[in-house]
């Protein structure tokens, strides 16, 4: 590859996450010779990396409602009360019909479940929007009150069916788990809804800008709704997945702290948490990071209950590289120092202190 | 004021930021027991020169010397520490803590050690508020006060505690927000602490409040001093054409011929005000027509272009849009109503930094249409090359990030953003503001075609030649307030609309 | 010369409303509502009110440390690691490597100072997000925590035992546990260091403008790693004090506890955006909260569940109602 090729592959957003997921993957094959074998067992898909992809797929779903959110400034902590509301509302509905395995009656149970969501996303969005809110705490509440609403709809218990249509979307569908199908679906249609349609275009502009895209005749708020109820539907959808998988509603379990991986999954993706520009790939990415992490840390031989530290390690890495503060600190004795921004009138910039500035 | 050595001393004062430079040998001098105005247009390099003085820019020459010590001044503390105190236009205090906490923040009154003695911090305070004439209680938070008392709480923390050891104090544009009560209060409190001996700076933009208060004026344009006149010696006309000038400019005149005559209203606005902002106005706008808006800097220009547009919300008034009445509410509002607002501070309210060109010139189009209703590519990339062409915008990269433009660059960007819209009636706030000559030429022919192709334009600068150049009327504004709309005859000069801007009136700043 | 008389330029209900006491006198009147009316339906007996204390002091603590941080308008999500960490560790430096109990409680201690501090470096110095900064304590210590052990060691030593078990009398009956003095002790002197010296003073500055404070010469740097300093020394008292609670070290401890002790302060009436609250609103916020533990679990029919929906309800009020506020001062 020619020097300015090279170049443009390095300066692509998604080329640190991909190299940094390959790397992990490659550090797995010491430890395990046949890591990036595929088989097909019993009519399945077998193997490592499809295990990484079957375990991921709740945390790529949530991630990637949790990214527009994110890209517009904001932030969703109830992601994981939301998973488990859903999965609570599907079984609850299945374990009262006579015959657990009508496909009508799952595929009600399902929709009545990511209508409870959008519920969910449009009374987060409208203590954000309408409100004014501040997220973490708006979404705080519901992360906090949810769960204790799952376990209502649950009685307490945790609730199993036995649905083989259910099970499906947990299961396989021939040779591939259906969670890869759906993920791979979920993916492209975010895809499509934000690079298709101007969605993703007004978001981009609300978290860069929110005063000119205000001036500029953006309705801010109907596109932060728009995104916190996005948000919800793919948190549940993660949720009907984990669920289905286990055959029950765990409300207390269901989804545990998932948001926390899937902020960092979105921030190691490359979508600032400030908002902006942000990348679905990269957050497919980071989930999947986050994923093989794991699976590597266990192939390794570490035990797992030092997940967690790297997971820190990573994040913190990741953190300090994306702040300009930092990156001026640490190499500044590379690069010329930049000068200071031109005069405006009146105001002192808030953004930097009197001993950045006076240089 | 006797022929005292001056308490401050810059000389050959240069400021360089990248390609700008902003101070060029500047002098400024300041006597004890004075009221000194430091006045000049944006860019001029007032503000610059008060950072370099108050620590918060290093100068690139010039040396400042403090009662005859040359001094280096690293830090707003270390101004303070050395006597030079600055009260800023949004009033720089804590409005959650007390006033007294505001006025002993940083250097509390205690007893036994670290303790704080509220007993004594709220006696002291008090008794400081009122050796300044202000009866307040000293115990409420300072947001419970209107602006004029938190900045008057302002200067009696600069100037009040014995500690204080105040010798100069800035004012930077104290009076933008007060009623004229509160600004005579604020007068007797400055000429209280001139008979003390300190020496004031007072940048303002009400010519009227200067001649008032202030004993000797600088001035400044285009980062260099071109005068320190004692009040007495200068009278408005001079000042005002000190401080916009004359320049040379390499522009052929718009053929007065070949423009268009104005035609249908598209836009009446009666009564139309916000308080604190702009005094209620009437104001009409023609299709085919273009309404230049002249004033210094304060004087209400972009409020009242805000207001039209909804960017900030009227008290008073009403708006007709093509004869119907209209209720605008916001920019969707405006835009759907076919107004397009081309704000002044592209940085913070034009641009969306991190998108690129292309995305930033459309956004306006795109947000009027919806997010179901995309642009397809193929139009959108037609769309901006077009525009990047008509404007001469470089790079010519579409795709180049919207903050790596220069100024001028970013200002066609958002123009572009607005004429894509297809506008009815186009605001425009200083567009050609950090633009080079022979891109200025081009956008104001570019206006001028506009609207004889049928667009009604309001064209708000502060550089007076290109008002009358453009314009077809003149609306004049003196702070605050609409003082005149006048024809563009061949009688109107730039000295009658200096004049009318400079006019002494009185009692007219609200 | 002329002296202008400025009234305040809100009329006197107004004020009261504005008063930056009122949100504390406010959840003050709903802890009493609230307990008033358990005592007449659950007949509650006279230990009842200091078994809030008891049993909830480690939050206290907690949130008494999450003030400081969210009165500067920061925020610190490690909390409930770093007090499973600092259980964890005591117990692992008392029963495994057999330090003399102070010594043990001095070193968890200091280790959670440092990592307050750390965090506090990471956000002043390089911009990182107060938000991510604490995230990543949270993963940190919550992983140090696993990776000491992976399972709970029961604390069995003669000071820690003999300090869990004393109880201070106090009138008719009733006691406090060890847990609860150091929790009231703490809370003094937060309120203390709040409210009477000038470091007290920089918090509420920063809190309120950040720029502002930093032109008025104020050290706002120092101050806000030092916040954090505070904070994570709290947690790592929570954590000590909950293992006399529990008498054990267990990695899974504390998990969710920040979210608890943000929901106290919020309901004790400090702004998340900083600037204004009070130590006494923290504590009543923990207070409310265990009085609806109790009251459920006194109740005995109502599912457990309804602690959670509960306090959300509590929190979007108080948020509702801080709302409210600032959009009137507006």
């Amino acid at each position: 590859m020619t020097e300015s090729m090279w170049r443009n592959v390095v300066r692509h957003h998604l080329f640190w996450p991909a190299a940094i997921l390959v790397t992990l993957l490659l550090v797995n094959l010491p430890f395990t010779p046949g890591f990036f074998a595929i088989h097909v067992r019993n009519g399945h898909l077998y193997g490592s990396l499809v295990s990484i992809l079957i375990f991921g797929t709740p945390l790529i779903l949530v991630a990637i409602g949790m990214t527009l959110v994110i890209a517009t400034g904001g932030i969703d902590l109830s992601v994981g009360a939301v998973m488990a509301i859903a999965g609570a509302i599907a079984c609850w509905y299945i374990d009262r019909q006579s015959d657990q395995s009508s496909v009508v009656g799952v595929l009600v149970a399902v929709v009545l479940a990511l209508a409870a969501c959008s519920v969910l996303g449009l009374w987060n969005g409208f203590l954000v929007a309408r409100i004014g809110v501040q997220p973490i705490i708006a979404t705080l509440i519901l992360m906090v009150a949810g769960r204790g609403i799952a376990q209502l709809i649950t009685g307490g218990f945790i609730i199993t069916v036995q649905s083989k249509p259910y099970s499906t979307i947990g299961g396989y569908i021939w040779v591939v788990p259906t969670g890869v199908l759906i993920a791979a679906v979920a993916v492209t249609s975010m895809a499509t809804l934000t690079r298709r349609t101007a969605l993703g275009l007004l978001v981009e502009s609300v978290g860069g800008n929110a005063e000119a895209s205000r001036l500029a005749g953006i309705r801010s708020r109907r596109i932060k709704i728009i995104v916190y109820v996005l948000c919800a539907v793919f948190a549940g959808i993660a949720g009907l997945m984990n669920s289905s998988n286990l055959s029950n509603a765990d409300a207390n379990n269901a989804g545990l702290w998932i948001e926390l991986d899937a902020i960092l999954a979105v921030v190691i993706g490359g979508t600032p948490l400030t908002g902006g520009r942000f990348s679905i790939g990269g957050t497919v990415l980071g989930a999947l990071i986050l994923q093989t992490l794991k699976t590597t840390i266990f192939t390794i031989g570490i035990p797992s209950q030092a997940n967690m530290v790297f997971e820190a390690a990573v994040v913190i890495t990741v953190c300090l590289i994306q702040s300009p503060a930092f990156r001026a600190r640490v190499m500044a004795p590379f690069r010329r120092r930049r000068p200071p921004p031109p005069a405006t009138p009146v105001r002192v910039e808030t953004t930097e202190t009197p001993a950045e500035v006076a240089s | 004021m006797a022929e005292q050595p001056p308490v401050l001393r810059m000389t050959g004062i240069s400021k360089r930021f990248t390609a700008v430079r902003a101070l060029s040998e500047v002098d400024f001098r300041l006597f004890p027991g004075e009221i000194h105005a430091l006045l000049g247009e944006n860019g001029a390099g007032k503000s610059t020169l008060i950072k370099v003085l108050t620590g918060v820019y290093s100068r690139d020459a010039g040396t400042v010397e403090l009662e005859g010590q040359p001094v280096e001044i690293t830090s707003p503390h270390h101004a303070q520490q050395l006597g030079i105190s600055t009260v800023y236009q949004e009033v720089n205090l804590c409005p959650n803590l007390t006033v007294a906490e505001n006025i002993f923040l940083g250097r509390e009154l205690t007893s036994a050690g670290k303790t704080i003695s509220w007993r004594k911090t709220r006696r002291t305070a008090q008794s400081l508020v009122a050796r300044f004439g202000l009866d307040i209680d000293v115990g409420l938070p300072l947001q419970s006060y209107p602006l004029a008392v938190q900045q008057l709480v302002a200067i009696v923390r600069a100037v009040g505690p014995a500690d204080a050891q105040t010798k100069v104090l800035i004012l930077d544009e104290p009076t933008s927000s007060l009623d004229r009560e509160e600004v005579l209060t604020l007068f007797s409190v400055m000429r209280r602490l001139r008979e003390e001996g300190v020496a004031i700076v007072f940048v303002s933009h009400f010519l009227e409040q200067i001649y008032e208060i202030c004993d000797r004026i600088t001035v400044l344009r285009n980062g260099e001093r071109v005068g320190e006149h004692p009040v007495s010696e200068l009278d408005r006309v001079a000042l005002v054409r000190l401080m916009l000038g004359r320049e040379l400019r390499g522009l052929d005149a718009l053929a007065e011929a070949d423009r268009a005559e104005p035609d249908k209203t598209v836009l009446l606005a009666s009564g139309v005000g916000r308080r604190g902002s702009i005094a209620p106005f009437d104001l009409k706008l023609r299709s085919r027509e273009v309404v230049g808006l002249a004033g210094l800097l304060g004087s209400g220009r972009t409020e009242l272009a805000r207001l039209l547009f909804g960017a900030d919300q009227a008290d008073t008034g009403t708006i007709e849009v093509n004869g119907a009445p209209a209720s605008i509410h916001g920019p969707p509002d405006a835009i759907g109503k076919g107004i397009a607002f081309c704000s002044e501070n592209r940085r913070t309210e034009g641009l969306v930094p991190d998108l690129t060109v292309r995305e930033n010139i459309i956004l306006a189009l795109q947000a009027s249409r919806g997010w179901t209703r995309p642009l397809s590519r193929t139009q959108v990339d037609k769309l901006a090359a077009q525009y990047i062409k008509a404007l001469d915008i470089r790079p010519s990269d579409p795709e180049t990030k919207a903050s790596a433009l220069s100024g001028g660059n970013q200002q066609k960007v958002v123009l572009a953003r607005w004429l894509i819209t297809a506008p009815k009636l186009l605001i425009l706030d200083e567009p050609t503001r950090g633009i080079d000559v022979g891109a200025k030429a081009e956008i104001q022919k570019l206006v001028a075609r506009l609207a004889d192709d049928g667009l009604a334009v309001l064209y708000i600068s502060a550089e007076l030649e290109e008002v009358l150049r453009v314009s077809h009327t003149v609306g004049v504004l003196r702070d605050r307030t609409l003082v005149a709309h006048l024809d563009n005859g061949p009688e109107l000069t730039e000295d009658v609309i200096m004049g009318t801007i400079a006019s002494g009136a009185s009692g007219a700043s609200q | 010369m002329t002296t202008i008389s400025a009234r305040p330029t809100i009329a006197r209900a107004g004020r009261l409303v504005r008063d930056r006491r009122l949100p504390v006198v406010v959840t003050a009147t709903l802890f009493a509502v609230m307990f008033g009316y358990g005592s007449y339906r659950y007949s509650f007996d006279a230990q009842v009110g200091p078994n809030l204390l008891v049993n909830n002091g480690y939050l206290v603590i907690a949130a008494v440390g999450a003030t400081f941080v969210i009165l500067a308008g920061g925020i610190d999500l490690s909390i409930g690691s770093v007090i499973g960490f600092s259980g964890m560790l005591f117990a692992e430096l008392v029963m495994r490597a057999h330090l003399p109990v102070p010594l043990a409680a001095l070193v968890v201690l200091v280790t959670g100072c440092a990592g307050g501090a750390l965090m506090g470096c990471m956000i002043h110095f390089f911009n990182v997000q107060p938000f991510i900064a604490t995230l990543t304590g949270l993963f940190l210590f919550r992983g140090l925590s696993l990776v000491l052990s992976k399972a709970a060691i029961s604390v069995r030593a003669p000071m820690v035992d003999s300090l869990a078990q004393y109880h201070l009398p106090l009138l008719s009956d009733t006691f406090l546990s060890t847990g609860a003095i150091v929790a009231i002790l703490v809370a003094l002197v937060a309120a203390y260091v709040l409210h009477l010296t000038p470091f007290g003073r920089r918090v509420y500055a920063i809190g309120g403008n950040e720029q502002s404070a930093m032109l008025m010469g104020l050290p706002v740097g120092r101050t806000k790693i030092t916040l954090y300093a505070i904070s994570g020394t709290c947690s790592a008292l929570a954590g000590l004090v909950f293992v006399l609670y529990i008498q054990s070290g267990d990695p899974l401890h504390g998990i969710g506890m920040e979210l608890d002790a943000i929901a106290a302060v919020v309901i004790g009436g400090t702004l998340l955006t900083g600037g204004a609250g009070y130590v006494l609103g923290s504590v009543l916020g923990v207070l409310v909260l265990g009085l609806i533990k109790t009251m459920i679990s006194a109740e005995g029919t109502l599912s457990s569940w309804w602690i959670k929906i509960f306090t959300g309800v509590l929190v979007l009020i108080f948020i509702l109602l801080q709302r409210v506020i600032a959009v009137r001062r507006a």
